[in-house]
């Protein structure tokens, strides 16, 4: 037993953290938040340099083999910067279901390119009419002749706009008709066919939603060899909560940090109005809601390879509790700056929004508790 | 970073389950369930001491040369957990936990020789005297005097919400001695012999229908002055240091695990009507399973530093505050989940041995008596209010 950071950890986070201190200021957010890419190439490519793109990814596919305690290192440090680029997308999301689903030949193919930075993924598995839950997939892929016939409609993709390759979630329909199974096609981007409507995302980044009318697609599209997915999307979407949760975390100390400044040297009724026990209380409660959420991002993360109900029930977990949380932090900040909290000229409905957006993605905290309790019941009757 | 234990660990765990099922009778497990106050009484807490003290273990935080047993965090981590799964009588903390860390730290050599041996067998049996009617939390405020009068002090004063008074031999006092520029000094920390002359006590019934606290009174009773720890005058920072252990022995999150596992079991069984199929109640399960997990993480976090030798900081300041709040939110879950049960309050005690068929279920007596009693969670030990105001301090430095 020992959560204490191993000294690769800690240089992983003094790095990250230097990084966006000295490169990712305010300019650079508000460059980016009017950009058509939403993000900058070249530091996606510094990324790459100081081995943050391999990080996750196995030592065999020229990755560092790092695991989701590392991931959620850089994340808590992204989370600081409100950083736009792809890296849940490419490297959270894509290569985990490329490691997990694909092929030797797929992942010898990709893996090493999404480390050295040439390649970014996006997941496209989302549905207007699934709501949250993860099995509802109503695109389908019928075996053709040829290859795969992909059909539906996706939203919310994240970064799909920059992605090099789309990985879709379909229903699988061979010669025998439904086959009850969930596979995962590799898309690039440039098909012809596609329809991408991308839009500049909540809190910063963007997003798309994609129209697939009978796109074709070669037999070597899909991932893997046939299996059912939906295991590895869950797994995959629980790594990538738990890694979004820690920059959830980077994101509410931001602004916690940012408020408690504020109420030091703002004053009202002649004394500063972190004086006033009511904002001490307060500034308390955010406190407690930031470390909790620390203990929460990290737990998940430590469970991402733990049995099934298990990892799912840390991952609901830490989202619901992280997304309440996360909730408060970011409302009371703006309350506390008062009126200027709310304007367009601090920072801190930025992170605000980008908190809004944490807790809404991959389902709120009312969904996350609810699946944690049912998950529960499945443990118990088991 | 690894969540696992070393097999040295396991080992160890292994020890401690195998001492626990020797140890813990049928009689013990009932009763402690069956009490819906803070601490067991004395004849089920004290048996658990002996047993405990035999195994070299009546003191997991003391040193060794006092009768420790030299556990690592982590060791003391995985016996405070087996306790709470096993459901261990909840031993008085006055004795081990709170005045035997102080007069190891503060005491006289003739001090530790007489007292630390009589706490780790549970011949003597603690209660503390601090708070005060008119000293709540402002406790340095306290008026209860001490007036030296040859070799004693002679005292003077009223002592309230005393946990156990009246089956305590000893107890454990801030004591004004003399009037400071501050209120902070003056004050002393005196050990008192509960039979000497001059002492009563009044019992005070909590809401749950439990007598665990009491008011005392001191008219003219002589104390010797050899019973002062420490300096005069400095008792303040004695009782501050103390304070500190009542506030987090840091780990927590065992028993409320356990606490919110026996609301769990009713909420899925048919005494309830399985009040679990409702979605609010199943869904409020996991709010306050999580918060405990939140909980444990924080725990093994400072755990983890401490066993490297680092400060946790001022982390550790939010343990007693969330173990109080969580608390409340398990009982109030309780309150919730038994319904119309709710409604038949027991009021004899002890309820693990009424003898009358009571009118609701056994595992639901302790229900609503631990929902009332446990307001009192947030209040003692320095109420949740005071809690912020120190992690505004020492957190924010605000």
């Amino acid at each position: 037993m020992d959560l204490n950071l191993s000294d690769e950890q800690r240089l992983l986070r003094e790095s990250a953290e230097r990084f966006i201190a000295e490169s990712y200021d305010a300019d650079h957010r508000r460059r980016m938040a009017n950009d058509p890419l939403g993000f900058s190439p070249a530091v996606w490519k510094q990324f790459a340099e100081l081995g943050w793109l391999a990080l996750p990814i196995p030592e065999a596919y020229d990755g560092l083999g790092g695991g989701a305690v590392d991931i959620g290192i850089l994340m808590e440090a992204f989370g600081r910067g409100l950083v736009s680029e792809p890296y849940v997308a490419t490297v959270v999301l894509g290569a985990g279901l490329v490691e997990k689903c694909g092929s030797e030949q797929q992942k010898q193919g990709i893996l090493p390119r999404i480390a050295d930075g040439t390649l970014k993924l996006a997941f496209a598995h989302s549905e207007r009419s699934a709501r949250f839950d993860l099995s509802k997939v109503a695109t389908t892929a019928n075996k053709t002749v040829q290859g795969w016939r992909l059909t539906g409609n996706k939203i919310a993709v994240l970064d799909g706009h920059a992605a090099d390759e789309i990985i879709v979630s379909a229903h699988i329909h061979d010669h025998q008709g439904p086959s009850g199974r969930i596979g995962l096609f590799l898309v690039p981007a440039q098909t012809p066919s596609l329809v991408i409507s991308d839009f500049a995302r909540l809190g910063g980044g963007r997003a798309c939603n994609i129209e697939f009318s009978d796109v074709h697609l070669p037999e070597d599209a899909r991932l893997g060899d046939g299996h059912d997915t939906l295991p590895a999307i869950e797994w995959a979407v629980d790594r990538a909560m738990a890694a979004l949760g820690a920059e959830a975390v980077g994101i509410m100390q931001t602004l916690l940090d940012a408020t408690l400044e504020y109420t030091k040297i703002r004053k009202q009724f002649g004394r500063p109005l972190s004086a006033n026990q009511v904002i001490k209380h307060r500034l308390a409660d955010m406190a407690m809601s930031c470390d909790e959420s620390r203990s929460m991002a990290l737990r998940a993360a430590l469970k991402v390879d733990a049995d099934p109900i298990e990892r799912a029930r840390a991952a609901s977990g830490a989202k619901a509790k992280i997304g309440k949380c996360s909730r408060f932090v970011g409302e009371q900040s703006i309350q506390l700056h008062g009126g200027m909290g709310v304007t367009e000229e601090l920072e801190v409905g930025a992170y605000f929004k980008r908190l809004v957006a944490f807790d809404t993605l991959f389902g709120g905290s009312a969904h996350h508790y609810h699946r944690h309790a049912e998950l529960g019941r499945k443990t118990v009757s088991a | 970073m690894d969540l696992s234990f070393s097999n040295e660990e396991r080992a160890f765990q292994a020890e401690v389950c195998d001492f626990i099922a020797k140890n813990l009778t049928d009689e013990m497990k009932r009763a402690t369930a069956l009490t819906p106050s803070v601490f067991s009484d004395p004849d089920i807490g004290m048996a658990w001491q002996r047993a405990l003290h035999k195994q070299g273990w009546g003191a997991p935080g003391w040193p060794v040369e006092h009768g420790g047993p030299d556990w690592t965090p982590a060791q003391r981590w995985i016996f405070e957990t087996e306790c709470a799964r096993a459901g261990v009588p909840n031993v008085n903390v006055m004795g081990v936990k709170m005045v035997g860390p102080v007069i190891i730290g503060f005491g006289s050599p003739e001090q530790k020789n007489f007292y630390l041996p009589r706490i780790l067998s549970g011949e003597d049996y603690w209660c503390q005297g601090y708070s005060e009617p008119g000293s709540g939390s402002d406790l340095s405020s306290l008026k209860t005097r001490a007036v030296r009068d040859g070799d004693d002090y002679v005292i003077n004063g009223t002592k309230i919400w005393t946990t156990h008074a009246h089956h305590a031999n000893r107890m454990f006092a801030l004591v004004r001695t003399s009037d400071g520029p501050r209120q902070q000094d003056g004050i002393s920390f005196i050990l008192i012999d509960m039979k000497t002359p001059g002492i009563t006590t009044r019992p005070i019934l909590t809401i749950g229908g439990d007598h665990e606290v009491n008011q005392v009174f001191f008219d003219d009773v002589r104390v010797p002055v050899a019973n002062r720890v420490g300096d005069e005058g400095k008792g303040w920072t004695y009782g501050k240091y103390l304070l500190e252990f009542e506030r987090g022995s840091g780990i927590a999150s065992a028993k409320l695990r356990e606490g919110l596992r026996a609301i769990a079991d009713l909420a899925e069984s048919d005494l309830t009507g399985r009040a679990i199929d409702s979605p609010d109640i199943s869904t409020r399960i996991s709010e306050v399973e999580v918060d405990i997990d939140a909980l444990e993480m924080t725990e093994l976090r400072v755990l983890s530093a401490l066993q490297t030798g680092q400060n946790p900081g001022a982390v550790s300041s939010i343990l007693k505050l969330r173990n109080s709040e969580i608390r409340q939110a398990v009982t109030k879950l309780g309150a919730d989940v038994i319904g119309h049960d709710a409604l038949a309050v027991e009021p004899m005690r002890p309820l693990y041995k009424l003898n009358h068929e009571p009118a609701i279920p056994e595992d639901m007596l302790t229900v609503i008596p631990e929902y009332l009693n446990g307001r009192a969670y947030t209040i003692f030990g320095g109420t949740s209010e005071i809690q912020r105001d120190i992690i505004a301090k020492m957190m924010l430095g605000i």
